[in-house]
């Protein structure tokens, strides 16, 4: 029982640490929705390749013409997807570590994707004219 | 939510055997809030044959082979042996989600039948984001889904408590997302409750705002938690962050779990959730399975986070 309780007390500061640092951006009431933070709009590169690492799309946004195949690297240990929003074109397979996935935009548009496994990790393809 | 063994009790069984309630509060009451915290497996159980007790484990995440945890199998083997090993029958286990680490149907194969080795009245589960990494839940709803509606839903009630097994890892964008079908099953199934009901919730992804950067957090939570206002205790357990944290907010109480398979960094401590491989021999510390103790009355259900053995 004594161990018990110094575990306890123990885990109640590691509680008041991690709710520090887990709410230092005030957690905000669960009772309200929780809008997700507008992520810095990131600048469009023109390119067809995004490599994927430490869980992130690099870069987030890239522009390419219509007929241009893009391609992605998983350059992570842990596997990745790039999966379209809602019902959109995008459906890699499971990408392990080196894997790649191409996919070529025939018609022009707004083309966001996110990892499935990972939904925090988005990206977004423009395709234009 | 398939039956373990052959006396395990399905759904519908469970819902028959509401007739009485538990006893036997294992912890501290802080302040209104329930400390989880790791204790010794010795340390002493309640032995009330009136409580409700059941059994949470999380993250198994069955197939994953990194460095954090070579051997996520024997874990998840254990978890299921300490939950055998322990002096009272649970009520129930339930998994809260990355049964598997990518869906496969091999890891679904493998995890099932690891399942079916709990002895425990029953076994119900919630999937994880891992469980629909390519098929948005279809090989999940086949293996566990039985008995569930929507995309795998399900409520049932138990010696005077109330479950609610929520879907929040389908249609994600950034954060958990429940959606306006789930959103509408939970305000039909609590219409009817009475106040005092003491319910209890369980997901994958945490409904509350623990680190949304790493989308540990539900976009619509809210709506689902103002419909369970009224509720004098509602508690709230979910997986996901292979990490224990709890956390009060009016009458609604948040335990995260931790995991059987690899820790995961603290909110904002890394540059990423990615799994962390600990200095060897310290695994076992970060890995663990969760016993919920409840007894009719005002007190809150009783949370006790135990190491892995
Ligand atoms: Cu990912
Ligand atoms: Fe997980
Ligand atoms: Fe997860």
């Amino acid at each position: 029982m004594k161990t018990l309780v110094a575990a306890q007390r123990l885990s109640l500061m590691a509680c008041a640490a991690l709710a520090l640092t887990a709410c230092g951006t005030p957690a905000q009431p669960s009772g309200m929705d929780m809008p997700s933070t507008p992520a810095a709009p990131a600048a469009p590169v023109a390119t067809n390749t995004v490599s994927i690492k430490d869980f992130a799309f690099a870069p987030p946004l890239v522009t390419v013409k219509a007929g241009t195949t893009v391609t992605w690297t998983n350059g992570d240990t842990e596997p990745h997807t790039v999966t379209s929003n809602g019902g959109g074109p995008l459906k890699s397979p499971t990408m392990n570590s080196g894997d790649t996935f191409r996919y070529t935009f025939t018609t022009p548009g707004h083309f966001d994707y996110l990892c499935t496994i990972h939904p925090f990790m988005t990206g977004t393809v423009e395709v234009t004219p | 939510m398939n039956e373990p063994d052959p006396d395990g009790m399905t759904r519908r069984q469970l819902l028959r055997h509401t007739a009485w309630f538990g006893a036997a509060v294992v912890l501290t009451v802080a302040a209104g809030e329930v400390i989880s915290h790791i204790h010794t497996p010795d340390a002493p159980v309640p032995d009330d044959p009136n409580a409700l007790r059941f059994v949470q484990v999380s993250d198994s995440h069955i197939g994953f082979t990194g460095a954090a945890n070579t051997a996520v199998t024997d874990s998840f083997h254990r978890a299921v042996d300490q939950v055998n090993a322990l002096p009272y029958r649970p009520d129930f286990v339930i998994h809260t989600g990355d049964l598997t680490h990518l869906s496969t149907p091999a890891q679904f194969d493998q995890v099932r039948q690891m399942m079916g080795g709990i002895r425990a009245g029953g076994l119900f589960t919630v999937p994880g984001e891992h469980d629909s990494v390519d098929d948005a839940g279809q090989k999940y709803r086949a293996a566990f889904g039985k008995g569930s509606t929507g995309d795998g839903w399900y409520s049932f009630d138990l010696k005077g408590a109330h479950f609610i097994a929520l879907v929040n890892t389908l249609n994600l964008e950034k954060l958990g997302h429940l959606g306006v079908d789930q959103v509408e099953f939970v305000r039909k199934d609590v219409a009817g409750l009475s106040s005092d009901t003491p319910i209890v919730v369980f997901s994958h992804i945490p409904l509350f705002a623990m680190y949304p950067q790493w989308g540990w957090g539900t976009d619509d939570a809210g709506q689902v938690l103002n419909l369970l206002r009224r509720f004098a205790s509602v508690t709230c357990l979910n997986g996901h962050v292979h990490q224990l944290f709890t956390k009060t907010e009016g009458n609604v109480t948040f335990h995260s779990a931790t995991t059987t398979a690899y820790p995961l960094p603290k909110p904002g401590t890394a540059p990423a959730p990615a799994p962390v491989t600990l200095p060897a021999g310290q695994l076992a510390d970060a890995l663990g399975i969760r016993e919920v103790t409840y007894r009719q009355g005002p007190q809150p259900l009783a949370v006790k986070d135990v190491r892995l053995a």
